[in-house]
């Protein structure tokens, strides 16, 4: 049976993915950023799953307002990085896991969450900077990411989005789905976005540290009432774009500990002000 | 019965909600468009003549034409959607989102290198930060004489 292993947690600023592709990690601006993901990169490394979940968020990318699902998974071959605007990252191209991403669709649609079903997509610095982070950049001789990956998008971009309690309680939904696949899958889950952001208006530039560090600790050692928190908490206090954070709670709710006894042990924790407009958060967590 | 929108009363702070989607569907699908490089080179070429092949208000052209990201989101649209426009100018998020503040470049670097906005006086309509109506614009150069 596939089972999930560990959980990892990151902003995923498009800021970070333009200055590694500018070789300007190096930049005294950058290298704390940087500095906070090297033990994460070693952890990768020793850690590399079969297969990634990576729940993100499409910034008006492959979703325009045509349409935009409140949940949608991948379920193609691979994705191509996309062009949005200062044409595509040089980054590899993303191959999914088409098998698994199938069955989690079943599953969870199953269990009452309204998934859309994506065999064509786009995925943009939301899914791949968090790849860059924790992975670091492909060499040119082996250009491919370690592993497949199955993107999954949760619209945080027109409102009203998923409720905390609705991201946690899909997370669990999809710890489920995973167990019931008849193969021994290693697989990793991703919550990405955040942390306090504001991009817009004359609140732009706000962080608020004292939530962000709250939210941290909470999503560690009682996600549960974390996940109770209302989107007008998020909105207030971590800016309209730190919304996000209700996607770290998916991963979250697909660790072990919800339905069995032991907390999770946090390999990483990490939190730096500022990436461009944001205020970078970063944590792993292992099933123990 | 009303919509409960609780966010109504957020200083300096536009939530794109189903209404404003709605206002804005032209105007973002035109930023939309901006991220295929033909249109990108189409727009630069004659930018009133492109914006004139979308059904958009005239308030969004003008706000468009200006680069008046305000009046942009204003209007319906929403800042993803508008970060095409800034990427076809060449300009990072940080400077599309530093202009919404009155602040130069320079000095919205520098908050954000400070740690950021504070969020004191900038949760609700009516207290005392930064963020609020009477202090915009923001941004040395744009202080009053005398203020």
């Amino acid at each position: 049976m596939a089972r999930i292993t560990a959980s990892v947690y990151t902003s995923h600023v498009p800021a970070i993915g333009a200055a590694l592709d500018l070789g300007k990690s190096g930049e005294p601006y950058w290298q704390p950023v940087f500095k906070g993901y090297e033990a994460s990169k070693a952890w990768m490394q020793a850690n590399t799953p079969d297969v990634i979940f990576l729940v993100y968020n499409d910034h008006a990318t492959a979703f325009s307002l045509d349409m935009i699902p409140t949940f949608a998974i991948g379920c193609a071959d691979e994705f191509q990085p996309a062009d949005e605007g200062w044409g595509p990252r040089p980054v590899p191209v993303v191959k999914g896991h088409p098998e698994l991403a199938a069955h989690i669709a079943h599953s969870v649609i199953q269990d009452d969450f309204d998934l859309t079903i994506v065999n064509k997509m786009d995925v943009d610095h939301g899914l791949t900077v968090p790849l860059s982070l924790m992975f670091g950049q492909p060499a040119a001789d082996k250009f491919a990411w370690p592993c497949p990956i199955i993107p999954f998008a949760v619209n945080v971009v027109q409102y009203p989005v998923p409720s905390g309690r609705r991201c946690f309680n899909l997370g669990r939904a999809i710890r489920k789905a995973i167990a019931s696949f008849d193969r021994p899958l290693n697989v990793q889950i991703w919550g990405t976005g955040g942390m306090s952001h504001q991009l817009q208006g004359p609140r732009a530039g706000l962080i608020n540290r004292e939530f962000d560090t709250a939210f941290l600790d909470q999503l560690i050692a009682d996600p549960e009432a974390l996940a109770k928190k209302p989107h007008i908490d998020y909105v207030r206090e971590a800016g309209s774009e730190g919304i996000e954070l209700v996607m770290w709670l998916v991963a979250r709710g697909a660790m072990g500990d919800e339905s069995s006894a032991g907390a999770p042990k946090v390999v990483h924790r990490f939190y730096h002000v500022p990436a461009s407009n944001t205020a970078v958060g970063h944590l792993i967590l292992e099933n123990t | 019965m009303a919509l409960d929108k609780p966010y109504k009363d957020i200083p300096g702070t536009i939530i794109f909600d189903a209404e404003q989607s709605r206002l804005g569907y032209h105007l973002n699908q035109f930023c939309m468009s901006l991220m295929k490089a033909e249109n990108r080179a189409r727009f630069k070429a004659d930018e009133r003549a492109y914006l004139d092949e979308w059904p958009m208000t005239e308030e969004q052209k003008q706000a468009v034409l200006a680069r008046d990201l305000n009046r942009c989101m204003a209007a319906g649209g929403n800042i993803y959607f508008l970060a095409k426009i800034g990427a076809t100018d060449g300009k990072s998020f940080q400077q599309m989102a530093g202009s919404m503040t009155g602040m130069s470049e320079e000095e919205y670097r520098d908050m954000m290198i400070a740690g950021g906005r504070s969020i004191k006086g900038n949760r609700v309509v009516g207290e005392d930060g930064d963020a609020q109506a009477n202090h915009q614009p923001q941004g040395k150069s744009q202080q009053k004489e005398g203020a």
